[in-house]
This record gives structure tokens, C-alpha cells and sequence, in this order.
């Protein structure tokens, strides 16, 4: 390899550890708050552009107050709600639509008008329909429905057909076929969509709120600061809908089916025993 | 225990089969062969009724099936043991039994092991340990020593014939003495039809 060229790989490298699957590198984060710093210090006026220190110290103030918790709680509630819901009928229409070609006829158009449609479109229609507190539980589910049941519908019709067959003959009751190889054929299109579905359901929600204003609200609060410019505390709010949207992403991906789909021969030394002593 | 009448099948206007009958009595042993591409595995497909025929007729009648496919089409997401184990109860009771068929294959220490961490000729054995395990009544074989060294292969032959205990058996095969160590009778095949 020319010198030139191994210098350029060299340098390559050195810079690939900031970038793609290590975006979150504190280095890089620190780089952007130090921008947003000189920025605010640039602008000098609070009501334009906060600066980060007063946008903590404004988060650290509201989290004094009961008003913050009992808006993230309720908040968290319907969007999460939403979700769940999403979740649980995606998987079911997907079993559905995968096993049936009338039912995959019927719902697939509808699923593909639900993707295309701007979630605005939905937010105003469905106001009309619902009470305001319900309507982000219904916009997230709404949101996130569709993706679920792409990914677990391509799941199922992703399956080794080969070990279909194998099934087919041995006869393996329905039963075993869906435990030992449909779902762990889908669990990775399913955490591909639950990943999708957290980010997706999460802001569609807090835009549902924003637009809805219902009673106690991440997306109120948003609105509010936006009316009284507050622009400090506009900040505050969706620093905390960030942070809120990583630290659920975190904790169900790590709560939820994210352990690998082929277990380590370590979990299962116990079984060895257990046959040994057989 | 197996019967296919007349049965026909083509593939884009290429006859594969042309009216292949085939009788399987119970206890029959009967090993096809032929060369490479004349259609053997679609005839064992055809008989497990994984391939539905243009025409003709394919009557099973076998309560317990088993087949080694030419690929050993194991759950990567299981071990060894419990591959073995699925067409049992698929509970830790059968365990130990599922554990009795692969130290019968030579396997008993790879029990452990996903298939990805096997070599072919140890996964194929897993294929075949799974297929002995269901004591299967019709047992159908495609090229199921391939990968096998021939010390291997002779044992495994061994325990095979012990293990087919009035079973019915087709297996395909390039390898006469296979066939002759099982105690099939050879009915040789080419260009989709029997020619002997």
C-alpha cells in the first residue's frame, strides 16, 4: 500500500470510532453543547437562543415541582400505552395477514395508507373523534402500527422454508413450529420494529399533546412555553423528551427480548448436568 | 406404508418424473439410484408430499415419519441436543434420550454445540440422530453420508441398521454398498423413470 494511502486509512480510523454505531460518544456530544454554548453566547439574548447551563438550570428548577412529574407520568402513560397497544395488535394482525391472503388483501392497502398519511392529518381528524387526553395514546398506536406489523410480517414470511418442511414431516404439532422456529424467525424483525416504534410512537405522541393540549402534558407544557415565550423552559421541555425518549429506548431493549436469539452454551450448562445425571 | 401410482411431474416443460409407480411395504427397504440431477430427490419429496405431483397418486401411510434431507436443516437457535429433542416431547424428559442418540451418532460431547459451531458431516449426523430418535415407522434418506469419512460412515451404517427395526426405507443414493449394507433392495433410476 502507497504511504499516502496508509496515512489516509490511519486517519480514517482514528475518526471512525466517533462516527456511525459510536455516535454517542461524550466526545461528540460535548463538541455540539460546546457549539450551542458560543452560539447562545453569540446571540446574548435569552429569549432567542438559551444557553445550555441556564436550560439545566431551568430542568433542575421544573424538577423541583410536582407539575413536571405528574406531566412526564401521564405523558409516559398514553404514549406508552399507545405503544403497547401497537405492539401487541401489529404482532396479531401480522400472524393474521401472513395466514391469510384475504385478510393480507384487506389490510395491507390500509397499513401502506397509515404510512403515508402525515400524522398531522390524523392529530386533527382524530380530535374530532376523540376526547384530548385519549387522542396521543391513539396517534402513537396509530403511528407505530403499521411498522410493527411490517416487520413481523416479513418475520413470518422470512421463515427457512427449509425447516418448514422438516416440521411438515417430522409433524410437529403447531404449536412447537410457532415456539421453536416462527418466533425466533421474527424476534429480529420484531426488535427492529420495536426500535422504530419507541422513536416514532414517542414523537408522534409529544406532537399529538402539542397540538391537543390535553390536561397535564409533556406536549402542554411545549406548548405553553412556546405561547408565554418561555423559550428557556421550551428548551428544558424537550431536553427532557429527549433524554426521556433514550433512557426508554435503553431500558426496554435491554428489558425486552434483546438477549440474543441463540443462547450462549454457558445458559444452558445446567442442562448438560441435569442429562448427565439422567 | 408408501405407495406413488403413475405419478408425472415436470419443471418448466422438463419431465422429472414420467409415470413413476413405487410400492413400500411395511419393513421394505428399497435405495434408488441413479445419476446426479435424474430426480431422485424429487421423488423423495414427492413421496413425503413436500412436491405435489402433475399427476398420478401418492398414498402414505406411515404414523411416524422421519427424513435426512441432503441438507441437515437443523435449528441454528438450538443446540445440538435439543434439534434432537424437538421431534420427541421437546421437554427436559426426553432429554436424556435425545443425549442416548447422539452418543450413538459420536456426538455425545458436541451436545452443547449449535449447529453453526459443527462441521457438515457432524451436523449431518445430528440430521440423521434427530430422524433415529422419533423411531419412525417410514424412514427416507437422501444422500445421508455425505461428508462421512469411510471408518465413519461404516459405523454409522451399523447403527443404522440396527436402529431401522422393521422401519420402511427409501433412501437415494450414488453408493451400491450403502444400499447393500442396509439390506435395500436397489431399484435403479434415471431420467425420471425406474429402469430396473
Amino acid at each position: 500500500m502507497k504511504p499516502s494511502a496508509e496515512k489516509k486509512n490511519k486517519s480514517a480510523g482514528r475518526w471512525q470510532r466517533f462516527s456511525g454505531s459510536r455516535l454517542s460518544h461524550p466526545a461528540v456530544w460535548l463538541f455540539w453543547i460546546a457549539v450551542w454554548f458560543l452560539l447562545s453566547l453569540l446571540v446574548h439574548r435569552e429569549l432567542l437562543l438559551p444557553g445550555p447551563l441556564q436550560v439545566l438550570q431551568k430542568l433542575g428548577s421544573m424538577m423541583l415541582t410536582g407539575a413536571f412529574w405528574s406531566s412526564v407520568a401521564l405523558s409516559l402513560l398514553r404514549i406508552l400505552g399507545g405503544i403497547l397497544a401497537a405492539l401487541i395488535l401489529g404482532v396479531l394482525l401480522a400472524i393474521l395477514t401472513e395466514y391469510s391472503s384475504l385478510a393480507k388483501a384487506l389490510f395491507s392497502p390500509l397499513m401502506l395508507l397509515v404510512r403515508s398519511t402525515p400524522v398531522v392529518s390524523f392529530i386533527i381528524l382524530a380530535l374530532i373523534w376523540l376526547g384530548r387526553d385519549i387522542l396521543p395514546l391513539f396517534i402513537s398506536a396509530l403511528m407505530v402500527l403499521p411498522v410493527v406489523w411490517a416487520n413481523v410480517s416479513a418475520g413470518i414470511a422470512g421463515r427457512d422454508p427449509q425447516l418448514m418442511e422438516m416440521a411438515r414431516v417430522y409433524r410437529l404439532p403447531r404449536g412447537r413450529v410457532f415456539r421453536r422456529i416462527t418466533v425466533p424467525s421474527v424476534l429480529p424483525h420484531f426488535r427492529a420494529a420495536l426500535r422504530s416504534a419507541l422513536g416514532l410512537g414517542w414523537k408522534a405522541g409529544i406532537a399529538a399533546e402539542v397540538l391537543t393540549v390535553p390536561k397535564q402534558a409533556i406536549g402542554r407544557m411545549i406548548y405553553e412555553s412556546k405561547l408565554y415565550l418561555e423559550t428557556t423552559e421550551l428548551f428544558a421541555w424537550t431536553l427532557t423528551v429527549i433524554l426521556l425518549s433514550y433512557v426508554i429506548e435503553r431500558l426496554l431493549l435491554r428489558l425486552v427480548l434483546l438477549p440474543g436469539s441463540v443462547p450462549k452454551a454457558k445458559d444452558i450448562s445446567g442442562q448438560k448436568e441435569e442429562v448427565g445425571r439422567a | 406404508m408408501l405407495e406413488l401410482k403413475e405419478i408425472s411431474l415436470s419443471f418448466w416443460g422438463n419431465a422429472v418424473l414420467s409415470k413413476c409407480s413405487l410400492h413400500l411395504a411395511p419393513g421394505d427397504r428399497i435405495a434408488l439410484m441413479g445419476p446426479s440431477g435424474c430426480g431422485k430427490t424429487t421423488l423423495l419429496r414427492t413421496a413425503l408430499s413436500l412436491q405435489q405431483p402433475d399427476s398420478g397418486t401418492v398414498i402414505c401411510r406411515a404414523r411416524k415419519p422421519a427424513a435426512v434431507f441432503q441438507e441437515p436443516r437443523l435449528l441454528p437457535w438450538l443446540t445440538t441436543l435439543e434439534n434432537v429433542n424437538l421431534v420427541l416431547s421437546d421437554t427436559p424428559e426426553t432429554l436424556p434420550a435425545a443425549q442416548a442418540w447422539l452418543d450413538c451418532m459420536e456426538l455425545g460431547d458436541s451436545a452443547l454445540l449449535y449447529p453453526a459451531e459443527l462441521s457438515g458431516g457432524m451436523q449431518q449426523r445430528v440430521s440423521l440422530a434427530r430422524a433415529l430418535a422419533c423411531k419412525p415407522d417410514l424412514l427416507v434418506l437422501d444422500e445421508p453420508f455425505k461428508g462421512l469419512d469411510t471408518a465413519l460412515n461404516d459405523r454409522i451404517l451399523e447403527v443404522l441398521k440396527k436402529a431401522l427395526d422393521g422401519a420402511s426405507l427409501l433412501l437415494a443414493t450414488h453408493r451400491e454398498e450403502e444400499a447393500l449394507a442396509l439390506g435395500c433392495r436397489i431399484v435403479r433410476y434415471n431420467a425420471g423413470q425406474f429402469v430396473s
